[in-house]
């Protein structure tokens, strides 16, 4: 019986990009962004699923507002960045990994940010803080609150 | 501006000329991710702000990493007439000042950290204003520096293709195209030395040769940028402070094996690295230094970004490859290497970005130049993220052959607030932890080798007296767990099992036939893995088997723990006689677990305490224990 | 050809073929899970472990490894027996309730695991991950209604969101590779269906004696088959009698 697969698919190698692309767009990846994605790419829609579920960055449910990532990395770990979780976890009252009540923050921990010399680091959304101490978190928090006086940014160098 | 030919290269170094080397006052301010989580963005604004409302005509550039990170953010000032200066720690008021004083034309010393000996026009070799200044290379952190793959980071603007021309780049490109063969550029690389600066050390050149005698019609180049090793950052540097040398360098080793098209992977977390190698992509594009006919040949060269999504197993590289052909980023078996089969079946060159790197620098300057740097057998230079509990952190990039004591005391400056250092830890979760009485080892791949570990793509961990090496195995083989693609048995059942049998020595409940099955297990999981994820997963637990016996001793036999640290081995207490009452860890504590009255001795509520030694840390008056 | 040594036995082999089969056609056996003659090597679940004695001494997974001139080879050298054993305890522990991991395992020494894992929500895990239904439907079939979610030790076998695969054709290839059964699937009236993939397949309805039969959704490969287009329009068994009597008819 002849072979009747076609396993390379046209459409395979616009795949990565395309879950970057819906999850960016949307802040996860809604079930009906990845049967679309399957069709117009034309690639099997368990390939697509398969790939997202390999991968951490990309969620399947909603995220909150913000996205704090605490780095868990070996510099961040070293300088005892747990204990920056562990104080994240208990202002907001969640774990990694979950979003609070009222959907502002998502807490995540990732295996490195790649600034280890500022460490420990986190980084809410695109703002990436350095040679943090446990008190400095929560007023990077309360930055993120809405009607806080203050921009958002980096804060100042400084122990 | 098009450059077609290399007249039109000259005139993109002259304009890039008085770009880099402006008549009047240039301020580089150091804003690659370290910079900017250090508060780079907020000092570059004021700057600004004030040369504006002084009227005062500045250049002012973001340029990439300066090397000296936990200096950040640092300020490159070039005053002609005058001089040069490294300026550390600047703040947006240090910069308001430091424009007055500009304005009133003083380079002043407030938070100077060295002068720069100039290699430009118009800067007096000897000025006053110059003296009581130490200058850069006579810094300790610098001083045994050699920079080739950092060559430009910190001194251009990583968006100008113009500063990166001026400082010698696409000559080479220039050379290899028009005046040597693919096979002769081979060959330099070969002569060169070059390893691969990714973690394997295999020779350059060797790999290329086979790739370009490889089957097939069409070839590729991969950049791989999916630098997961926690604590090393220096792929992220080249990228964010000097793209167009990746550029120039995958375009010659495309030229060299016969690729017309090329990719760099570059991991999610990284976005700025991302927009950087983008931007130097498209200004290359447009200025037809990619595309078709190449510099008047008839090469014809491509690159394209491929996102990661936060996956470490990707960053090897047949689950690297599986990863761009669309689906999971699951390793494959090798042979075949991806030299002679690799993306979509092609004979794929694979390396790292700091390969990459070097690259340009060998066709420039030759082969026997670079032969000449590092020792026999390991030639040229490797850069590392020096991090951890030691004084000095940063980029370092050094000649190969250098002792780890070199690095570690004289670059380094020892450990962190005068601790003992203990143990360094090199190659990532792929390498072991090498004692400090083997500190006078040389920096190459094969002395840490042998000495259970491995150079990896460069992270260098310090670890100190107050490191428990127990909890930093389980710390590894939790990442290792977690990265785990799953796929063969060993490595996805195995890391979890020794992760358990880890924890249960952490908390005290270990047994000495669980530290003979950890050894039995860690042995296997090396062996039978596919990949080098789980081949090289035990290195860590391995190497601290090796060299620090009597602290997996203690916590199997004696349920303590010598360094203090796992928590439930220890009890945190204040002493009453000692305290002030100044509530700095009442403050401070993550989970508000200290209580006391202002001005009274404050205590801990064991019930509520993590032990996470936060108070220990932070009490002026050194009144909390650690009762192990 | 290539020659070569396996267990101070010459076998030669055309380049080309991998190691465990010149194990095979040198007349030794090997476990395997993940490999099946149908499909590429996959190398995931490390039994056919053995020692490359020359050139270089390797501990090599024989069904991924290309073979080579000269290679000498022993496939019960301590370091392949061990690993061997080890992958079996460590799938005994994980799937302890299947047989056929058992009987493996008691094959090569191995009658209990040492390995307490903490107790599975699916005390009946009979998975092994060896990926072999994966590759088959996607590979051989070419309908991929099946992958791999999530990493390391979380890594299972699904349809896309758990929900019936509409790329399912209820084949059952996938019952067929599984070499634990793990996959459980039934014909029960007009469906077929497999309950591991929580998917319901409609069967066709044979039109001379009513019985269900081959399911609907493989219709498709009358066009790509015609020698056996006749299959789908009456039951095996009717199909059966069909020829039979057409036999009788022409038989003098």
């Amino acid at each position: 019986m002849p072979l009747i697969a076609q396993p390379v698919h046209p459409g395979a190698g616009a795949v990565l990009a395309r879950l970057h692309a819906i999850h960016s767009e949307q802040g996860y990846l809604p079930e009906t962004d990845l049967r679309a994605a399957a069709d117009e790419l034309a690639v099997p829609l368990s390939q697509l699923y398969s790939a997202a579920a390999f991968y951490p960055a990309f969620s399947f449910q909603p995220r909150g507002r913000h996205t704090i990532q605490v780095c868990l990395g070996t510099a961040c770990y070293i300088r005892d960045s747990d204990r920056l979780l562990e104080k994240i976890e208990t202002s907001l009252g969640v774990k990694q990994g979950e979003t609070t009540e009222d959907g502002m923050f998502t807490i995540e921990t990732v295996h490195c940010l790649g600034a280890c010399s500022m460490s420990p680091v986190i980084r809410v959304d695109e703002d990436t803080y350095g040679r943090l101490r446990v008190d400095r978190v929560t007023r990077i928090l309360k930055k993120y609150r809405p009607g806080e006086p203050g921009e958002k940014g980096p804060e100042e160098q400084g122990i | 501006m098009k450059i077609k030919t290399p007249s039109d290269l000259e005139k993109l170094r002259d304009h890039g000329q008085s770009m880099l080397f402006p008549q009047g006052p240039r301020v580089s301010v150091g804003m690659a991710t370290c910079g900017l989580a250090a508060g780079a963005g907020a000092v570059f604004d004021a700057f600004r702000q004030a040369a504006d409302n002084l009227r005062f005509d500045l250049t002012l550039v973001a340029t990439g990493c300066i090397g000296y990170c936990q200096e950040e953010p640092i300020v490159d000032v070039r005053m002609p007439g005058l001089g040069r200066v490294l300026y550390a720690r600047m703040t947006p008021e240090g910069a308001g000042r430091l424009i007055r004083s500009l304005a009133s034309g003083e380079l002043p010393h407030e938070n100077a950290l060295a002068s720069v000996p100039e290699e430009g026009p118009d800067i007096p070799k000897s000025a006053e204003v110059l003296s009581g200044l130490l200058t850069i290379n006579t810094l300790p952190f610098y001083a045994k520096q050699h920079k080739i793959i950092l060559r430009n980071s910190g001194l251009i603007d990583p968006r100008s293709i113009e500063e990166y021309a001026v400082r010698g780049g696409y000559h080479s490109l220039r050379l290899a195209l028009l005046h040597l063969s693919p096979q002769d550029v081979i060959d330099e690389i070969t002569r060169s030395g070059l390893r691969g600066r990714g973690g394997g050390g295999f020779p350059t050149g060797e790999k290329w040769q086979v790739c370009s005698h490889a089957a097939g019609a069409e070839k590729t180049i991969i950049c791989n940028a999916d630098e997961g090793d926690p604590g090393a950052y220096m792929d992220r540097t080249v990228l964010e402070s000097d793209p167009y040398t990746v550029i120039e360098g995958m375009t010659i080793g495309g030229y060299a094996i016969g690729a017309s098209h090329g990719y760099v992977y570059v991991r999610n977390e990284y976005p700025l690295a991302i927009e950087r190698i983008h931007h130097a992509i498209e200004t290359s594009r447009e200025s037809g230094l990619l595309g078709e006919d190449i510099l008047g040949s008839d090469f014809s060269f491509s690159i394209e970004v491929i996102r990661g999504a936060g996956a470490f197993v990707c960053g090897e590289e047949t689950a690297l490859i599986a990863s761009i052909e669309g689906g999971l980023g699951e390793p494959r078996p090798r042979p075949p290497y991806p030299a002679v089969n690799g993306l979509w079946g092609k004979p794929t060159i694979i390396n790292n970005v700091k390969t990459w790197a070097s690259v340009a620098a060998i066709v420039e300057k030759g082969a026997e130049w670079y032969a000449g740097i590092g020792i026999e057998g390991n030639t040229g230079t490797a850069v590392f993220s020096l991090v951890g509990k030691i004084a000095n952190t940063g980029l370092v990039e050094i000649p190969l052959g250098l002792s780890l004591d070199e690095m570690i005391q004289g670059i380094g400056g020892g450990g962190l607030d005068g601790k003992r250092v203990k143990a360094v830890q090199t190659g990532g979760p792929s390498g072991g932890c090498i004692p400090a009485d083997l500190f006078h080892l040389p920096i190459d791949y094969e002395s840490l080798k042998q000495a259970g570990s491995i150079m990896g793509s460069g992270g260098m961990v310090v670890m100190d007296e107050d490191t428990c090496m127990v909890d930093v195995a389980r710390y590894f083989l939790n990442f290792t767990m977690e990265e785990s693609c799953g796929k063969c048995t060993p490595c996805r059942e195995g890391t979890r099992y020794m992760y358990t049998i880890l924890t249960r020595i952490i908390e005290g409940e270990a047994t000495p036939e669980d530290l003979a099955l950890l050894e039995e297990i860690a042995m296997w999981v090396k062996g039978a893995s596919l990949c080098g994820l789980g081949q090289t997963a035990p290195n860590p637990v391995l190497s601290t088997l090796r060299y620090f016996r009597d602290d997996y001793d203690a916590h199997v036999s004696e349920k303590r723990c010598p360094a203090g640290v796992c928590r439930a081995l220890i009890r945190l207490i204040i002493e009453p006689e000692q305290c002030t009452g100044c509530g700095l860890c009442l403050r401070e504590c993550p989970v508000d677990a200290v209580r006391g009255e202002k001005k009274a001795p404050h205590s801990i509520d064991a019930d509520l305490c993590t032990r996470c030694r936060t108070c220990y840390d932070i009490c002026p008056e050194g009144a909390v224990e650690i009762v192990r | 050809m290539v020659t070569l040594t396996i267990n101070k036995t010459s076998v030669s082999v055309p380049e080309g073929t991998f190691l465990l089969k010149a194990v095979e056609e040198a007349g030794f056996t090997l476990p395997t899970l993940c490999h099946h003659e149908a499909l590429a090597p996959y190398g995931a679940c490390r039994l056919c472990m053995v020692v490359i004695i020359e050139p270089h001494r390797a501990l090599v997974a024989a069904c991924t490894y290309p073979v080579e001139e000269g290679l000498v080879v022993e496939t019960d050298a301590p370091e392949a027996v061990q690993a061997r054993r080890l992958a079996l305890e460590f799938l005994m522990s994980r799937c302890p309730g299947s047989d056929v991991i058992g009987e493996m395992a008691k094959k090569e020494g191995v009658t209990a695991s040492r390995f307490a894992m903490p107790p599975s929500e699916k005390a009946d895990e009979l998975c092994v991950l060896c990926g072999l239904c994966v590759r088959v439907c996607r590979d051989v079939i070419g309908a991929a209604a099946i992958g791999f979610i999530d990493r390391g030790t979380e890594r299972k076998v699904g349809t896309p969101f758990e929900l019936q695969s509409d790329a399912c054709i209820g084949c059952g290839a996938c019952a067929e590779v599984c070499p634990t059964g793990a996959i459980r699937m039934e014909d029960r009236g007009n469906e077929r269906i497999l309950h591991t993939w929580n998917t319901r397949i409609a069967l066709c309805a044979c039109p001379e004696c009513g019985r269900f039969f081959t399911p609907q959704p493989t219709r498709f490969l009358k066009e790509m088959l015609p020698e056996i287009e006749a299959f789908w329009d009456v039951c095996p068994e009717c199909r059966q009698h069909k020829t039979s009597r057409q036999w009788l008819n022409t038989t003098p």
